[in-house]
């Protein structure tokens, strides 16, 4: 099975190609209906149409082709997205190929946002009964095919991978492949009857994913992959400072056979391969004129977001009276520091572009693909109906790939070219020219009755605007949704409790959506705090929090639960300790106890963590494990290493070698629980990644004594401390 | 101009003595399984066979590999260990994104090629050169031991 066509070979992936590709095949069943999805959750002002016709093609020999409208970057969504569209179809997994949906917001959008756009966890939750709509109606129009054929009613027929069967007339059967012409011109069911929990046979189920093979053998096709006839490659250096310009430019040793691409902030040298461009951007001495911004670094960064965080901000949420709360009992007041993070995802930022005379085409992977065509389109000054473009399976998101500055760096670089392009950014211009996850400053006080009840909490979250950066707009009213997410649930039933956002953007650096988003501040700032107050109030941890749970009754379950598997209390060596969190982020509950040692010299190293995740209903178990093992690790790096640093407006790590990535000698052990559960979907993707690190601040302090209130942990603090 | 032994047969290269073998794997030979993730050896994403043992080939320059023969991801699976580690693998569904796997596979292959009973640290020592940042790690060290215990 092949998941992504080679880049000679592109045009299977275009929707014109599919239906190309369906009617050479023989009249395959290109289902053309629209289902009215009910039970999407869209909101009634704006009725969301599913068009199965997009998503499924079933040629003569049975072979089922799923176009899959969210993005493969690791989290496995072509496999559960494909559970979900198979097992009401009712056809064989091992029949179906997955292949990305091109860039059409109208047949692909996202039922919630009618836009295309993988991120915040949303691709289970958004499209769990719609895709099953999808496949139902597919299936209803297959029976009906059967049906009319064999002169019987459709209600005595049923289906069985991938074949209609007649079972009072001696078990004949006609196979999807043979029905699908016909049932293609039947009308469509409005309002198709999903399956009965009882009847799933993929969904909830741990099926393999369809692109492990691949993976694993050297065949699956990235963006950097593209190969096309007469391609050249691109290397690139963009201004080191934001809102720099080139100053000058020596080429005196540029070797003749490479062209050199000057635009404002960007150079660029073509060449026949990627070395030797590489080499001939090396050879250039270019100065850059950095403006404004190259007289910031972090310290002055910091002292502006510190002292931004100290006024007030705009009210996020509010129950009860927190200042009345606050002003009862004793009182404890901090403020929690998250670093501004890079993506580092594996795969280099590339693009290959090819512009000719009004139109272009381009090869890649992007999370918002219409985002994508959308932002070429602008900066090339076309229309984007002129711009075809091949998405491609990603060597990492993590968020990085929401943004398009990519794809308008390399359309504009390809515009200067004659023919195709590939443009790769090298690991130090992928670090140094990121969006980063904003810094935060999170200014926090709480209230604590004598029996050990929250009386009051405040919670003001200081740091830069993704939503601001990406539109261009400034905030309505003060407030970004997008900054809060995590803190407004008041999960712990506070009776006084309010949040508030300010604004501090720290201009040298562009911000951009991180894996587990604002969450991961918030959930590390709330709970640094609860491990605090339970501290203060002379209580364990655990049971602090259980007292405070009762209005959250899955995330109590879910910590009791895990507090059980890590045999919570238990006795530890010197300097080792455990420490918990409990999270409801993205729709989903996470709670986790990471087991800690710190050595003398300060090293943190992390053991083991044990996770119960109630994420409702699931689509592929294994899945879920899968993400919360890697985004407790994705966490984690960030926690023990992640740190970006500016100096001269320039960004000062560079490679693997000073940003630090966590290795397999130095990751934890991982025992996760998935809670079965018939609630809606959670997302899975983003939670992870905040679950793990208060609960390694929460672990340090038990082992050390030491309360470490900002990310990543301080060496220096923890070394030569006595444990407690 | 050189002349590498890749897979069991010859290519003939027209680029610079200096160009790394990465790069001539995935621009002149067209071979892409080879992943470019840093460029200085900190990754392992490039990793490849020369001779049965794991390089990084993007420090390796074409000029300096000699008749060396280079396996890379594209053949591993031809080979006894390479078939065994990627069965491993799929078994237990090791990949997310998938992009550094080559490389984590050519690492893997290499070390049960001397050391068919790997312990933790013998994993630790042998794989700690690749990244992988969705954090397979879990999931790589089980199936290496799986590889290990199977026929």
């Amino acid at each position: 099975m092949t998941i992504q066509k080679k880049s000679g070979n592109a045009t299977a992936l275009s929707r014109r190609n599919l239906l190309k590709v369906g009617a050479a095949a023989g009249g395959g069943l290109l289902l053309s209906f629209h289902t009215p999805s009910a039970l999407a959750q869209a909101p009634a002002a704006t009725p969301y149409v599913l068009n199965p016709n997009a998503f499924i093609a079933i040629a003569p020999d049975g072979k089922v082709t799923f176009q899959i409208p969210q993005q493969e970057m690791g989290q496995g969504v072509y496999t559960s997205l494909s559970q979900l569209l198979a097992d009401e179809l009712d056809v064989s997994f091992d029949m179906v190929t997955p292949l990305p949906a091109p860039p059409v917001d109208a047949l692909y959008g996202s039922p919630r946002s009618h836009r295309m756009g993988t991120g915040g966890s949303q691709s289970i939750r958004s499209f769990y009964y719609p895709l099953r709509q999808v496949g139902a109606s597919g299936r209803a129009m297959l029976v009906q095919a059967a049906a009319n054929q064999w002169k019987v009613n459709p209600a005595t027929l049923r289906t069985e991978a991938g074949q209609v069967i007649d079972d009072a007339h001696g078990g004949r059967k006609l196979s999807y492949g043979e029905l699908a012409p016909r049932a293609a011109k039947l009308p469509a069911p409005q309002n198709p009857k999903i399956k009965d929990d009882k009847d799933l046979k993929l969904i909830g189920r741990s099926v393999h994913r369809l692109d492990a093979v691949q993976k694993g053998n050297g065949t699956a096709q990235y963006g950097i992959d593209v190969r096309l006839p007469g391609m050249k490659f691109a290397a690139l250096s963009a201004s080191p400072v934001v809102g720099g310009k080139i100053g000058h430019i020596d080429s005196a040793k540029l070797a003749a056979n490479l062209q050199l691409v000057q635009l404002d902030d960007i150079v660029a040298v073509i060449g026949p391969d990627y070395w030797s461009a590489q080499k001939g951007l090396r050879s250039l001495n270019i100065t850059w004129d950095g403006g404004e911004n190259s007289k910031l670094d972090s310290a002055q960064i910091w002292k502006e977001l510190r002292a931004t965080s100290e006024q007030k901000g705009v009210e996020a949420v509010s129950f009860g009276d927190a200042a009345r709360g606050l002003a009862d009992g004793a009182r404890l007041d901090a403020a929690y520091e998250m670093p501004f993070l890079s993506h580092a995802p594996m795969e280099p930022q590339n693009f290959t572009v090819h512009v000719t005379a009004r139109v272009c085409e381009m090869w890649g992977g992007s999370q918002s693909q219409t985002g994508a065509v959308a932002a070429a389109a602008k900066a090339l000054g076309i229309t984007p109906d002129k711009i075809t473009f091949h998405n491609y399976m990603m060597g990492g998101g993590f968020g990085r790939r929401l943004d398009s500055d990519m794809v308008v760096k390399s359309a504009r670089i390809a515009q200067k070219v004659d023919g195709p392009v590939q443009v790769i950014w090298s690991r130090e211009e992928d670090t140094t020219q990121d969006m980063y996850r904003p810094a935060y400053r999170n200014v926090m006080s709480a209230s604590l009755s004598p029996k050990g009840r929250i009386n009051g909490w405040s919670h003001r979250i200081a740091g830069g605007s993704i939503s601001v950066r990406m539109s261009g707009k400034p905030l309505t009213g003060g407030l970004d949704r997008g900054n809060v997410d995590g803190a407004l649930d008041n999960v712990y039933g506070v009776d006084n409790y309010r949040v508030e956002y300010i604004q501090a953007e720290p201009r040298a650096l562009n911000l951009g959506y991180w894996r587990g988003v604002a969450p991961n501040n918030n959930v590390f700032a709330i709970e640094s705090l609860m491990d605090e107050l339970a501290r203060k109030a002379g209580q364990d941890p655990v049971a602090f929090r259980l007292a405070h749970l009762d209005k959250t009754p899955r995330l109590k379950a879910a910590l009791s639960q895990v507090a059980q598997k890590a045999n919570w209390g238990k006795k530890m060596p010197p300097r080792w300790g455990q420490g918990v969190c409990a999270q409801f982020a993205f729709g989903t509950y996470i709670t986790t106890i990471a087991e800690v040692e710190v050595g003398t010299d300060g090293e943190v190293r992390v053991h083991k963590f044990t996770s119960v995740v109630d994420a409702g209903r699931t689509v592929n178990p294994d899945t879920i494990v899968a993400q919360l093992q890697g985004g407790l690790i994705f966490g984690t790096t960030a926690a023990l290493f992640g740190n970006i640093t500016v100096k001269d407006g320039r960004v000062q790590q560079t490679n693997f070698n000073n940003y630090r990535i966590m290795r397999i000698n130095e990751a934890p052990a991982t025992d996760i629980t998935v809670v079965k559960s018939i609630e809606a979907p959670g997302g899975i993707g983003e939670p992870g990644c905040s679950a793990g690190p208060p609960s390694i601040v929460n672990a340090i302090a038990a082992a050390t004594g030491v309360r470490l209130r900002s990310l990543p942990i301080d060496r220096q603090l923890l070394a030569a401390k006595r444990s407690v | 101009m050189v002349t590498l032994s890749i897979n069991g047969q010859p290519h003939t290269i027209d680029a610079a003595n200096d160009t790394p073998l990465l790069w001539a794997l995935r621009d002149f030979v067209g071979l892409t399984g080879t992943k470019f993730g840093c460029g200085i050896a900190q990754c392992g994403a490039c990793t490849v066979h020369v001779d049965g043992k794991a390089v990084r080939s993007c420090q390796l320059t074409i000029g300096n590999v000699g008749n060396k023969a280079i396996t890379t991801i594209e053949a591993i699976g031809e080979t006894p260990i390479g078939a065994k580690i990627q069965k491993a693998w799929a078994e237990i569904d090791v990949v997310q994104c998938g992009y550094c796997q080559s490389g984590q596979v050519m690492s893997a292959v290499a070390l049960l090629n001397r050391t068919p009973n790997p312990d933790d640290s013998d994993i630790d020592a042998a794989m700690a050169g690749n990244i992988c940042r969705c954090g397979t790690y879990v999931r790589i060290r089980q199936a290496i031991k799986n590889a290990a215990k199977s026929a």
